[in-house]
């Protein structure tokens, strides 16, 4: 019986291995992947462009340009001399801000005890503008702050922000859950429904299904060399938010390992339920690409957080395997939470798991018949 | 004496909905027989054969292969047949060996039986310098021949073969014939369905299928007394007539 299915598993791996295609989606993607977000794709800011119109050019004035021009956010790269300029400079592309200082600015701050500063912005790109202005606001915060220590001021509330598990708010810390997550998805699922459509169309199913392995054999054979594999890849992939991006696992290793070993198991059971329904490789394909991937991208909360959605888009998020796994994972890799805090998520996953096991054994008996 | 059956089939049905794809069929086939299981594109003759290896269960009326019953006993049946489809049925990225070692294991053969056997068929086919290479880089005809052998590993009482010899040139199809009555000759049954009828003539015995039913049944001469004419293919357009 073993020696069966170890023969099975060999025979998977030939497959496997002998296949480029395969071995660049199992292993070229995860390092691409997580090196491609944690370097080009973040929401962090470095070196913006920003030009100056000031109006005031006083001593109070190149205190703070000088501020921001030292910050590694910003780089001074013009100045310009009048509210016409503004729009120019921004239609030639480099510059993303304009920062207008009022006239008399240092008179005002003396006499009025306020001065103006404007953020003008390019928001073609409105994420980026956004992080602009809050960035613009922080130093200028901080640089009134500086001030202040020097008057007394009889009243004030100060507002200290904090930012708990991710204080330097690195975007890796949100990729590399998400990345774990699309990966284990895409090998699990895809890579498993088209190699049992591949045994479909070769004609090589029906050999397996008169030879006196039973189907559920058959079926475990083939997803089993792909938990192993998952398995590998997140642990590269973790390694790799380790070393490179510096992404912690605060909680437990061994939960992390249980709980991703369960999202694996969620997804060839979907890999399994598609090659039920598909009949070519190019249709399994198809269907792991459009129902799956495109949603674990968009819709699990990877990119896009899922509380500033439509309700309906929300409530759809639900039925995303991806969604509460990488609850999961953050919950576990960020904040070094227990399975206290996360059985809800954890219960989801063995549902749905259960769910797609059952559909697909079912759906498989009928195309026996 | 009597002849042993390997083979029996009585009033065997399988409906699709309102569709009778197999109507009613009966018939036997005997211990090292060469049995030609013939009829149009559709005639019911891949359904017909899907139940006789257990991949599909019949609707009504049974059938024993090997002595074992195809709805209840499927596991038993699987164990004693070979099979062999139309399309060609082994790894094209696993070598000749990894195939027979693959295909030997899932019939739960021994490690030392499937090196035997291995070092046997290679020696037979005469492929001892493409053993190690992929399968997919064999001609066609070629690959035939070993799915065929590979279906005979686990020493079936029964092979059944589906169209074995489509898209194979005419030399290579008389090979693979020799191979069938060599096999035939050690007491293995073989059930063949084919559509080219120069092959029909090959067959100890041929059944017709028309819509669903046999509608001929006997040696390939006396099929041919009965319907006077001199070949298969004529038998078989007569009847394909009397339908219409």
């Amino acid at each position: 019986m073993f020696k069966r299915f170890k023969g099975f598993v060999n025979k998977e791996f030939y497959h496997i291995f002998r296949d480029k295609r395969s071995m660049i989606i199992l292993f070229g993607m995860p390092i691409v992947q997580i090196l491609l977000f944690g370097f080009a794709i973040t929401n962090e800011i470095n070196n913006v462009e920003v030009a100056i119109l000031d109006k005031s050019a006083d001593s109070e004035t190149e205190v703070i340009i000088n501020k921001i021009n030292a910050s590694p956010y910003f780089n001074i790269e013009s100045e310009v001399q009048s509210e016409k300029e503004i729009g120019e400079v921004f239609r030639k592309g480099k510059v993303k801000a304009v920062l207008v200082f009022e006239k008399d600015f240092a008179n005002n701050l003396q006499v009025l005890n306020q001065a103006n500063v404007q953020v003008i912005t390019d928001a073609t790109d409105p994420n980026t503008a956004n992080t602009i202005s809050n960035y613009v606001q922080s130093i200028l915060q901080h640089h009134s702050e500086e001030i202040n220590l020097q008057n007394e001021v009889p009243y004030k509330v100060e507002v200290r922000s904090q930012m708990f598990y991710n204080p330097e708010l690195k975007s890796v810390f949100n990729f590399v859950p998400g990345v774990m997550t699309v990966i284990l998805m895409l090998v699990s699922a895809m890579m498993t429904s088209i190699s049992i459509t591949r045994e479909k169309e070769q004609g090589t199913m029906e050999i397996l299904l008169v030879s006196p392995l039973k189907p559920i054999q058959v079926v475990v054979g083939k997803v089993f060399p792909y938990i192993f594999l998952s398995v590998i890849n997140a642990v590269i992939i973790l390694l790799l938010g380790f070393v490179v991006f510096q992404v912690p696992v605060e909680g437990s290793l061994v939960l992390l390992a249980l709980e991703s070993v369960l999202f694996i198991i969620t997804a060839l059971s979907l890999g399994v339920l598609i090659s039920t329904i598909a009949a070519t490789q190019q249709a399994a394909l198809m269907i792991s690409l459009m129902g799956l991937m495109l949603p674990v991208i968009l819709l699990s909360g990877f990119i896009f957080p899922i509380s500033s959605m439509p309700v309906p888009l929300q409530v759809l998020s639900n039925i995303i395997p991806a969604k509460w796994f990488i609850i999961i994972l953050k919950g576990i890799m960020l904040k070094g939470v227990g399975i206290a805090f996360l059985w809800k998520e954890t219960l989801v996953l063995i549902a749905m798991a259960l769910v797609f096991i059952g559909i697909s054994v079912k759906k498989y008996k009928i195309r026996l018949e | 004496m009597e002849k042993e059956k390997v083979v029996e089939v009585n009033e065997l049905t399988k409906k699709f909905g309102d569709f009778t794809a197999v109507d009613h069929i009966s018939f036997d086939v005997y211990k090292g027989e060469i049995f030609g299981f013939l009829g149009a594109n559709g005639a019911g003759k891949t359904t017909a054969m899907k139940m006789l290896i257990g991949i599909s269960n019949p609707t009504s009326g049974e059938a024993r292969v090997s002595h074992f019953d195809v709805h209840h006993q499927a596991e038993e049946v699987k164990k004693n047949i070979g099979y062999m489809s139309q399309k060609f049925s082994m790894y094209d990225d696993l070598t000749i060996r990894e195939n027979i070692k693959f295909f030997g294991g899932i019939y739960g053969l021994s490690r030392k039986h499937i090196k035997e056997k291995t070092a046997n068929l290679i020696e037979e086919l005469q492929l001892q310098e493409v053993a190690d290479s992929l399968v997919g880089s064999l001609p066609l005809g070629w690959k035939q021949k070993l799915a065929f052998m590979v279906s005979l590993l686990h020493e079936p009482r029964i092979v059944f073969l589906d169209e074995p010899t489509g898209g194979v040139d005419p030399i290579t199809r008389r090979q693979f014939w020799e191979l069938i009555y060599a096999e035939a000759n050690k007491g293995t049954t073989i059930f063949v369905t084919t559509h080219y009828m120069d092959e029909a003539e090959y067959c100890d015995r041929v059944s017709i299928m028309v819509e669903g039913k046999i509608e001929a049944l006997d040696t390939p001469k006396k099929l041919k007394q009965s319907f006077k004419t001199d070949s298969m293919n004529g038998v078989f357009l007569k009847l394909a007539r009397n339908v219409e």
